[in-house]
């Protein structure tokens, strides 16, 4: 035994072995069973879905490449619900970036009320997303909700039904649930940079803004990543508060592909085309957080400790 | 990924899930089940299995779903095998295809003297190739205009016998503010298949719709139909509350217009009687709570008498279901169902049971004027149209429901309406 470890401390040492390192394989295990079973399995099966066709109700039966064909040359839908998913995903990353980085370095910071603060932006975390949903649809109520109740008269009362706006509306209130989380991340990261960068930066005279952008902005990078791919591929499939807010009406203004594949599949009952539209999904996702990682070379990662 | 398995309102969300993980939830296990829906006289059904479990000794697991859900995961639950013992439906397109799948069992000779104490005309709907395969399990539901008295006394508007009636009404209210003719929950969807349903059957009769159901090739391109949708964006433009696309019938907010005076009438299923008592009891009590039929299109072709709305709401027994739990599902429907204190506690509710000389009960029931209207109603209708929505095949009830909602929200013609209804 003590020949053994002496062994591979040798071989760790000098850097020249390629034997694993870290836990064994097995305690992997679990996790891989799992992903195996409940993703990778399902997956699969969604793929071969999509070149049938089937009604639930009925046996599938095989049709090719029909469903392809059809829900990506025969349905123009396919190609607005597309568009309507990159608006719904830039949109709500433009809106929660900012909004989450300024309020995560806040909650960091030292501030007076802070805790207090902090502890009202943190509620929608704790809130189900269906009980949000059904609150802001009474909100935006047009007879019964804020519009009626306040005395503005230029705020629209078709929050949920003017196509020219829903789709802001629903950018706002999955905004409105998701920014904590992310605040919390980004507080969470402003905790580990070192104080001393910032007495070092007082000497030499930085200012707030100053030290902001050259050490907070800098120092936070990887936190920056992983948010941001939070963000995009959540925002890509997201699904509930659209689904309870408004049901997917109206169709050309907020049926994003995540609730365009279930409509498809379990109200319209075509299992087929949903599962086209699920492989379309989990293609453009899995493309994009590739893209991330390879674009923010989270493959370097790199410890930012200080000293380190 | 998260694994929800209640089957609440709203949690359809998660069912997305399912699309990935391929299993239905719900169903199965020990015991009967049956899952109802929430609202209207349904908690009345709940107690009354409830009794049932304790006269018999037997468990039979009841969920309460809301209707669009409830639409959305009954399919899958009957499709994975996994359906509750009890399978309600409002019969029409899906139990045609829950027999031609061999999902229901026949319930010939099974079902005690039920047969013979149920209207003809609406146990009719539960049977499929000469064999019984659903029962009614509550309420006749004709579709009828509530009104609020107080509304019309104010503006000196009487009840609309006829369609030029209506337009004056509509012109009459047209100069005033907060108040419009009729209220309409737009935002469902659903509410506006009743208009499209009674304005085509007023012009063309039930023939014009007949075609659909029956599969004709182009038979939306009907000129009744095609009116009846001119004539819903004419009343959305006037006649329809200012934003009816925005109110929804989840939270009854058409109910609550009517109930607040911001609007005359109010086109809905008989059950918001119920709903109307029990939201707004102020209203109710009133006196100016009102309902009347449907009017009359002076030149149209339709029978007058025509009603629209769901026979009732039909339970079958699944197929997928151990042979205990059929006969747990059995002996309610054969011994159970329809029995007196139900019967009463509907009456109660304003709700109408379909059963022969069910009328000799009225009185004194607390509705007996909405009763004895429904009964009159549904009792000398030339012809009971089914929802449209239940009526077709429910591969197209989607496509329905997306096309209505572009011409309610006047991104649409009724032409492209019928194109994209005979596409399907």
């Amino acid at each position: 035994m003590t020949a053994t470890a002496s062994t591979d401390t040798a071989v760790r040492d000098t850097g020249a072995g390629k034997r694993r390192q870290g836990p064994t394989f097995l305690m992997a295990l679990p996790a891989v069973l799992f992903f195996g079973f409940f993703a990778l399995i399902p997956l699969g099966g969604v793929l071969v879905i999509s070149f049938m066709e089937w009604n639930i109700l009925g046996t599938p039966s095989w049709v090719g490449l029909d469903n392809w064909d059809t829900v990506i040359n025969d349905r123009p839908f396919t190609w607005r619900a597309l568009t309507l998913t990159l608006l719904f995903v830039v949109g709500s990353y433009l809106f929660q970036a900012p909004i989450a980085l300024m309020l995560g370095v806040f909650m960091a910071g030292q501030q007076r009320y802070r805790a207090f603060l902090s502890v009202l932006y943190f509620l929608p975390l704790l809130f189900s997303s269906v009980a949000v949903g059904l609150t802001f649809q009474s909100l935006f109520s047009p007879y019964y909700g804020m519009s009626a109740a306040l005395p503005f008269d230029w705020l629209p009362n078709d929050w949920l039904t003017n196509s020219d706006i829903v789709m802001y509306v629903m950018i706002f209130v999955v905004g409105w649930c998701f920014i904590p989380f992310h605040a919390l991340l980004y507080q969470a990261g402003v905790r580990q940079i070192p104080a001393d960068m910032y007495e070092a930066a007082t000497i030499d005279g930085a200012g707030r803004i100053r030290q902001f952008f050259s050490i907070t902005l800098p120092q936070l990078r990887y936190t920056i990543i992983t948010s941001s791919t939070l963000m995009l591929v959540g925002s890509l499939t997201y699904f509930d508060l659209i689904f309870v807010l408004t049901g997917g009406q109206p169709a050309n203004a907020v049926r994003i592909l995540p609730l365009d594949m279930y409509i498809t599949g379990f109200s319209a009952n075509n299992l087929g085309h949903a599962s086209v539209i699920a492989v379309i999904l989990v293609a453009i996702g899995l493309t994009m957080s590739l893209a991330l990682n390879k674009l923010s070379g989270s493959s370097k990662m790199e410890s930012d400790k200080a000293g380190a | 990924m998260s694994r929800h398995r209640t089957m609440r309102a709203g949690t359809a969300g998660v069912a997305a899930a399912s699309l990935f993980a391929l299993t239905a939830c719900g169903g199965g296990g020990d015991g009967a089940s049956a899952w109802i829906l929430t609202g209207g006289g349904w908690p009345a059904i709940e107690e009354d299995l409830e009794r049932f479990e304790e006269a018999h000794d037997v468990e039979i697991d009841v969920e309460a779903l809301e209707n669009d859900a409830y639409k959305q995961q009954i399919r899958t639950a009957v499709g994975s095998g996994d359906a509750p013992t009890l399978i309600m439906s409002w019969t029409g397109g899906a139990l045609l295809e829950y027999v031609e799948e061999d999902r229901v069992v026949p319930l010939d000779g099974e079902t005690g003297d039920l047969e013979s104490r149920v209207h003809e005309s609406v146990w009719q709907n539960g049977v499929v190739d000469g064999s019984v395969y659903a029962v009614p399990l509550n309420d006749v539901q004709p579709v009828v205009l509530y009104y609020n008295q107080e509304v019309l006394d104010e503006h000196g508007l009487d009840l609309p016998e006829t369609w030029s009636d209506v337009e004056d009404i509509i012109d009459t209210l047209d100069g005033v503010d907060d108040v419009d003719a009729f209220s309409l929950a737009g935002g469902s969807i659903w509410p506006a298949f009743m208009w499209l349903a009674y304005l085509t059957d007023r012009h063309g009769g039930e023939g014009a719709f007949q075609a659909v159901v029956e599969g004709e090739d182009g038979a939306w391109d009907n000129e009744s139909i095609i009116w009846a949708l001119e004539t819903m964006q004419e009343l959305g433009e006037n006649g329809f509350i200012g934003n009816y696309n925005a109110v929804t019938a989840d939270q009854n907010e058409d109910a609550q217009l009517l109930a607040d005076g911001r609007a005359a009438f109010l086109l809905q299923g008989s059950w918001v009687y119920a709903t109307i008592n029990q939201d707004f009891p102020e209203f109710a009590d009133s006196g100016n709570f009102g309902f009347t039929e449907f009017p009359v299109l002076e030149d149209g072709a339709g029978d007058p008498s025509n009603i629209v709305g769901n026979p009732a709401n039909f339970w079958s027994i699944s197929a997928d279901a151990s042979e205990e739990e059929q006969e747990v599902a059995r002996t309610y429907l054969s011994e159970h169902l329809y029995n007196d204190e139900t019967v009463d506690q509907m009456l109660d509710n304003g709700s109408l049971p379909p059963l022969n000389d069910i009328e000799d009960r009225f009185a004194g029931a607390e509705a007996e004027d909405f009763l004895t209207f429904a009964n009159e109603l549904a009792a000398n209708a030339n012809h009971f149209q089914l929802s449209w929505d239940q009526a077709i095949s429910p591969s197209e009830e989607q496509a329905f429901g997306d096309a209505l909602a572009e011409i309610l929200q006047g991104s649409s013609t009724p032409q492209d309406f019928v194109d994209t209804m005979n596409a399907q």
